[in-house]
């Protein structure tokens, strides 16, 4: 019932989630030999997570605020919604468009119920309206318990400011969202949490998302889809995390994946995907892990414990089998449940 | 121009017998709180008013001639550079001097004008300065998320950029307001108005000194007054600047 005020009511009232597609992109700075991004095209389904990842100077940024006008194009077009963001007024646009950075940028002199409350002012809601709104969103992001709302942002701990940073994006329930590094600057232990929170969240609002970041394995993590950039802007490859994981386009993806590739495909999996080894008469470690537990971590259990087998409970502690290191390095051998290509493999290596 | 100067010269008592029966300003002690309370209506209290009202108008059109460069400043970069070297050769011109230099010009000559220019000059430097200042350091991110948002220029300015400017803008006014509370007295030169005017009165006129003294004490107040108000009105404006911790 929280997510939804934003549709409801009044002519402002936005679609659920757009397209986004971009079509030949260019971007040259004048001066400059090399364009920032060259030639890119992809398109996004409406309420899928794009994640824009490559090393620094691939231009991810600059792609991104393409998108919200923030940077002028040099050539090619942009559709949001089916409609071009050339046609559009920039300011106007922007307020349909959720936006996040890594130094989140609250307004500091604004109380956090009046930071989220900025778009939704902009475009003239109406103030219960707003309030509500704001309440709901606090809810939203885990700090609905009253007491924030009239704080001003530097009495805020990181992690809730950038809770907060990503309430005000979604105040107006924009059609698309811009995630620049959003949780570039948080502690390891806390990022985890933001961002499986995000998850949750996007779950929740699915929303069509662009996620900036230099990091491949919050991409995986996070991308329904992922575009791997490298310097000069130019798109490598557009696929899914299994896909770039499985088959890397050529060597600069092989080896920005890394070599670990397959481990982190094991991540990707959980034990519940799996067919497990029957558990009778199979001696086991003793160390039982739940079905949602992913094949990564159940593969480092093994090994920890000298190579021995582990018990997989289900959600009423019943016992639903065994996983054992022969069964994980199946999964990644020829033929496998989740293979990888040996002629990729064979690109990782040389990469390296 | 207009109001009528202190009391006339002190008048020597005839009537001989010592000291006893002389009043204060008969025997021209250094100050007379009698000659304060039967003057204040007629002399110190009009020239306060006319003191304050110097003051209002020259920080006020300093602060919206200031307020429009610095904004532009922002805007055109190249700006700040002549800004602040003719708001500094205006600065250090020695008052007096300014104020002689400003009369023999057509349509100023010994008025208000003359004055309110001379005194608005003074206040260009502090003011765009403080202002400009406060302006830049507006946090780059703040100011990316505010375009990010969707705010236009206009209302980045007013709901972001100034805001955030306050506490050095309230600044600048302090300096600005204080300075141009002291200025306003050598003002009387060109228009006999203000605290300066019995100050020049006593000066020139015989060694009383207790409308020196008296209007000289009125214009710190008004000054610590000035200065008291506006840390006051910048407490009341900027309410997340004292909220540091929880």
């Amino acid at each position: 019932m929280t997510e939804d005020t934003a549709q409801r009511e009044g002519p402002s009232a936005f679609a659920p989630a757009a397209t986004l597609e971009l079509r030949s992109v260019t971007k040259r700075y004048p001066g400059q030999r090399v364009p920032a991004i060259s030639d890119l095209s992809f398109h996004v389904p409406a309420g899928e997570v794009c994640v824009l990842v490559g090393p620094s100077g691939s231009g991810k940024t600059t792609a991104m605020r393409l998108i919200n006008r923030m940077i002028p194009l040099t050539s090619g077009d942009i559709l949001l919604g089916g409609r071009s963001v050339l046609d559009r007024r920039p300011d106007e646009l922007r307020r349909e468009i959720g936006y996040v950075i890594q130094q989140i940028g609250l307004f500091p002199h604004l109380t956090i119920a009046d930071n989220i409350g900025t778009v939704p002012r902009l475009l003239g809601w109406e103030r219960r309206r707003i309030a509500r709104r704001v309440d709901e969103l606090l809810e939203l992001v885990g700090l609905g318990d009253g007491e924030i709302r009239d704080r001003y942002p530097a009495q805020l701990s990181g992690g809730q400011r950038q809770r907060v940073g990503v309430a005000r994006a979604l105040a107006a329930d924009p059609p698309l969202m811009l995630m620049d590094e959003p949780f570039g600057a948080i502690d390891p232990i806390n990022r985890v949490r933001l961002q499986d929170e995000f998850l949750r969240l996007q779950a929740q609002v699915r929303r069509t998302v662009v996620f900036v970041t230099h990091d491949i394995d919050e991409a995986i993590k996070m991308g329904d889809r992922i575009a791997i950039l490298r310097e000069g802007g130019v798109l490598a490859q557009y696929a899914s995390p299994e896909e770039i994981l499985t088959s890397p386009a050529d060597d600069f993806v092989a080896q920005f994946v890394g070599v670990d590739r397959a481990l982190k495909r094991l991540a990707l999996t959980r034990l519940s995907d799996l067919e497990l080894v029957a558990a009778n008469g199979v001696p086991a470690n003793g160390r039982r892990v739940p079905l949602r537990t992913n094949v990564h971590d159940a593969l480092s259990l093994i090994l920890a414990a000298g190579g021995a087998p582990l018990t997989v409970v289900d959600g009423d502690g019943q016992v639903a089998g065994l996983v054992t290191l022969d069964l994980v390095a199946g999964l990644l051998g020829p033929g496998g449940q989740i293979a990888v290509r040996p002629a990729a493999d064979v690109v990782a290596e040389e990469g390296v | 121009m207009s109001t009528p100067l202190a009391v006339g010269p002190v008048i020597p008592n005839f009537g001989g017998g010592g000291s006893q029966g002389l009043t204060c300003v008969q025997q021209n002690r250094l100050f007379c709180p009698s000659w304060v309370s039967s003057n204040w209506s007629n002399v110190l209290w009009p020239a306060l008013r006319q003191h304050i009202v110097l003051t209002v108008i020259a920080v006020g059109i300093g602060f919206a001639i200031s307020l429009a460069l610095a904004v532009l400043a922002t805007r055109a970069r190249w700006l700040e550079r002549p800004v602040v070297a003719v708001a500094g050769i205006l600065f250090t011109i020695p008052s007096l001097a300014l104020f002689e230099l400003l009369t023999p010009i057509k349509g100023l000559g010994l008025s208000v004008t003359t004055a309110e220019v001379a005194l608005v000059s003074y206040t260009l430097l502090i003011l765009f300065r403080n202002i400009s200042t406060g302006l830049r350091e507006v946090p780059a991110d703040v100011r990316e998320a505010a375009e990010g948002v969707g705010m236009t220029s206009g209302q980045i300015l007013w709901r972001v950029e100034l805001p955030l400017a306050l506490p050095a803008i309230v600044a600048g006014l302090r300096t600005a307001t204080v300075t141009v509370i002291a200025l306003a007295t050598v003002a009387a030169v060109v228009c006999n108005e203000g605290l300066g005017a019995p100050i020049f009165a006593a000066i020139q006129e015989d060694v009383f000194k207790t409308e020196l003294i008296a209007a000289g004490l009125l214009a710190i107040g008004l000054a610590i007054l000035a200065d008291v108000l506006l840390v006051g009105l910048q407490r009341v404006l900027t309410p997340w600047a004292r909220a540091r911790s929880v």
